[in-house]
C-alpha cells in the first residue's frame, strides 16, 4: 500500500516497520506495513475488527512466535536493529518492549509479587530495593494508595480496572523503552479508563507507547500519531490532529466519520 | 396478528415446559436410583463394618484362622506404605508427562501418541496392570514384594494424574501465558511460577483422586505385593494392605475373619470418602 509515512524532523522513530507482511497459516493478515512509530510519542492504532491492528502490535514483541503457524516477514527496527532476525534473545527483546493486553492477567501471586516477578527475571535487587521499584512502578500506574496497605493479598482479589492498572505497574517495573497496549480499557469501566488514559499520557515523558483502541475518542484523546488500519493494508497514518481534522483519504475519512465500520 | 402471535408463543412455551418436566422428572428418577445403591452400600458398611471395628483393628496384626482375635494393623500400615509410596512416584511423572502435553507438545504428534497411549491405560483393567508387574518384575525377582506392589500402584497413578494435570492447563486462559512472555519470563518459569500455580489446585485434586482409586484397588496387588500375615515393613517381602485382606477374609468361612474383612471395608471407605471431600473443598476454593 502506501510508502512509509516520514515523521516531521523533529521526531526520532523509535520502532520502524519495512515492509511487513504477516501470516496465519495461509491468511495474509498484513500487506506489506510500513511505519515509523516515534519515540516518547503515544501512537494509536484504530480501524474495524480484523484489520490487523492487533496482529501489528503482536509482531513488534514477536509474541505471534508462541504459535508456530504465524509467521512475519520483512523488517522491525528497535533503533536500527531488526528485531525479527535478532540473534538476540527474546526475553531480552521483550523486556525492551513490554506488552498490556485487554483483559486483566494477574498472575496467582500477591500484588508484590505481581511487580516484582518480572524485575527478578531480569535484576537480583536487595529487598530495599526491590521494595522501593514496586512502590515507585506503582505509583507510575496510579495505583499505589488504593493497594499500599495490602501489597500481600491476591491480585485477583483487586477490581479489573485495578487489576489492569497492576499489569501496566508490572509492564513498566522493568523498564522497557517501548509499552504496547493492546485495546488496554475494553473491559473497564469509564471511571477506570479516564485514569488509564491519564495513565498513558504519563507515561510518554518516559516511554514510546503504542495502543490498539476500537475507540475512536480515546485515540483522539490520548495519541500523538494515529494509524488507520483495513483488512491488513495501513491506510492512512499521520498526526491524530490531521488525521482526524483533515484526513487524506476518503476511507480514513469514512471510517472516522462513523459512516463506515 | 398480535393475537394469533401471541397464542403461538403461548402453546410452544407450554410444549417446551411439559417437554422440561418430563426430561427433569427423568433425571430426578436417575438421580434416585443412583443415591439408592449408594446410600444402601454406605449403609451395610457401616452396620457391619462397626461391627467388627475396635481399637484391636488398629493394633493388632491380622489372626490366622479360627482365632477369636485380631486386627488389621498390617494390612492397614503396608496399604498406607504402598499407597504413599506409589503415589509419591507416580505424581512426579504423571504432572511433568501433562505439562508436556499441555504446554509442549499439543500439536504435536508425539503429544498425540503419548495423548491417545494414556487413554489406553486410563481404561485399562488393573489386573491387567498386576499382571504385568507381575510377569516384569515378580518372575525375575522370584518374589512377590512390596515394591512390586508399588510399581503396580504407580501405573495406575500415573495415566489419572496426567489426564488432570493436562485438562487443568488447558484451562488456564493464553491471554495469562502471553502476559507472562511479555514480560521476557522464560518457557520453563511461566510453567512453573504461573500456569502450573493457576492450575494448583486441580492438580492436587487429580492427585488426590488417584490415591483414592488406587487405596481400593486389589488386583493390582494380588500377583504383585499378595500378602503377608505379619507387620512387615521391608519392601523386598510380601506385604499386606486393606483391599487384599479384605479379599481373603471376606471369602473365608471364618467368623472373626468376615467380621474384620467389614472392618476393613468400613476404613476404606470412609479414607476415601475424606479423601474426596478433601479434594473438592480443595477445588471449590479456587473456583
Amino acid at each position: 500500500m502506501d510508502a512509509k509515512v516520514d515523521l516531521p524532523v523533529t521526531e526520532k522513530a523509535k520502532l520502524s516497520v519495512r515492509n511487513l507482511n504477516f501470516y496465519y497459516g495461509n491468511f495474509h493478515a498484513l500487506k506489506n506495513i510500513n511505519l515509523e512509530i516515534p519515540e516518547k510519542k503515544v501512537t494509536a492504532f484504530i480501524g474495524p475488527s480484523g484489520c490487523g491492528k492487533s496482529t501489528l502490535l503482536r509482531t513488534l514483541n514477536r509474541m505471534f512466535e508462541l504459535y508456530p503457524e504465524q509467521r512475519a516477514e520483512g523488517q522491525i527496527l528497535l533503533d536500527g536493529n531488526d528485531i525479527l532476525t535478532s540473534k538476540e534473545d527474546v526475553s531480552l527483546i521483550r523486556a525492551k518492549i513490554g506488552m498490556v493486553f485487554q483483559k486483566p492477567t494477574p498472575f496467582p501471586m500477591s500484588i508484590y509479587d505481581n511487580i516484582a516477578f518480572g524485575v527478578r527475571l531480569f535484576e537480583t535487587l536487595p529487598r530495599v530495593e526491590m521494595d522501593e521499584r514496586v512502590e515507585w512502578a506503582l505509583k507510575k500506574a496510579a495505583l499505589w494508595n488504593e493497594v499500599k496497605d495490602k501489597l500481600n493479598q491476591s491480585g485477583s482479589g483487586l477490581s479489573g480496572g485495578q487489576q489492569q492498572r497492576l499489569c501496566i505497574a508490572r509492564g513498566i517495573a522493568i523498564k522497557p523503552e517501548v509499552l504496547l497496549l493492546d485495546e488496554p480499557c475494553s473491559a473497564l469501566d469509564p471511571i477506570s479508563t479516564g485514569k488509564i488514559e491519564e495513565l498513558i499520557h504519563e507515561l510518554k515523558t518516559d516511554y514510546t507507547v503504542a495502543i490498539v483502541t476500537h475507540n475512536m475518542q480515546q485515540a483522539a484523546r490520548c495519541s500523538d500519531y494515529t494509524a488507520y488500519m483495513y483488512l491488513g493494508d495501513l491506510i492512512e497514518f499521520g498526526p491524530t490532529a490531521e488525521l482526524f481534522m483533515k484526513p487524506k483519504r476518503k476511507d480514513t475519512e469514512d471510517y472516522i466519520t462513523g459512516r463506515f465500520g | 396478528m398480535t393475537t394469533t402471535l401471541d397464542s403461538r408463543r403461548l402453546a410452544m412455551h407450554a410444549k417446551r415446559k411439559r417437554l422440561n418436566t418430563f426430561a427433569l422428572t427423568l433425571s430426578l428418577l436417575a438421580m434416585a436410583f443412583g443415591v439408592f445403591w449408594l446410600i444402601w452400600i454406605l449403609f451395610e458398611t457401616v452396620r457391619l463394618g462397626l461391627g467388627g471395628l475396635s481399637m484391636a483393628a488398629f493394633t493388632e496384626m491380622t489372626p490366622p484362622p479360627l482365632a477369636e482375635t485380631g486386627g488389621l494393623a498390617n494390612a492397614i500400615a503396608g496399604s498406607a506404605l504402598m499407597v504413599g509410596l506409589a503415589t509419591l512416584l507416580g505424581t512426579p511423572i504423571g504432572i511433568l508427562a501433562g505439562v508436556y502435553l499441555a504446554e509442549y507438545g499439543q500439536k504435536t504428534w508425539l503429544g498425540s501418541a503419548v495423548r491417545f497411549i494414556n487413554d489406553i491405560l486410563l481404561s485399562a483393567p488393573s489386573i491387567v496392570v498386576g499382571l504385568f508387574i507381575y510377569a516384569v518384575v515378580v518372575t525375575k525377582m522370584k518374589s512377590f514384594s512390596g515394591f512390586a506392589g508399588v510399581l503396580a500402584l504407580a501405573l495406575i497413578v500415573i495415566p489419572v494424574v496426567i489426564r488432570t494435570t493436562e485438562n487443568m492447563l488447558a484451562l488456564i486462559p493464553n491471554a495469562l501465558r502471553e502476559a507472562a512472555y511479555a514480560l521476557g519470563t522464560p518457557k520453563w518459569k511461566v510453567i512453573l511460577s504461573v500456569t502450573l500455580k493457576s492450575a494448583r489446585a486441580g492438580v492436587i485434586t487429580g492427585i488426590l483422586l488417584a490415591l483414592a482409586r488406587i487405596a481400593g484397588e486389589t488386583a493390582p496387588l494380588l500377583f504383585t505385593a499378595l500378602s503377608n500375615q505379619f507387620w512387615t515393613s521391608n519392601l523386598g517381602e510380601p506385604m499386606a494392605s486393606l483391599p487384599v485382606t479384605i479379599f481373603k477374609f471376606a471369602m473365608s468361612p471364618y467368623e472373626n475373619w468376615q467380621k474384620l474383612a467389614w472392618a476393613g471395608v468400613f476404613i476404606i471407605t470412609i479414607g476415601v470418602l475424606l479423601l474426596n471431600i478433601l479434594a473438592r473443598v480443595l477445588f471449590k476454593n479456587k473456583h
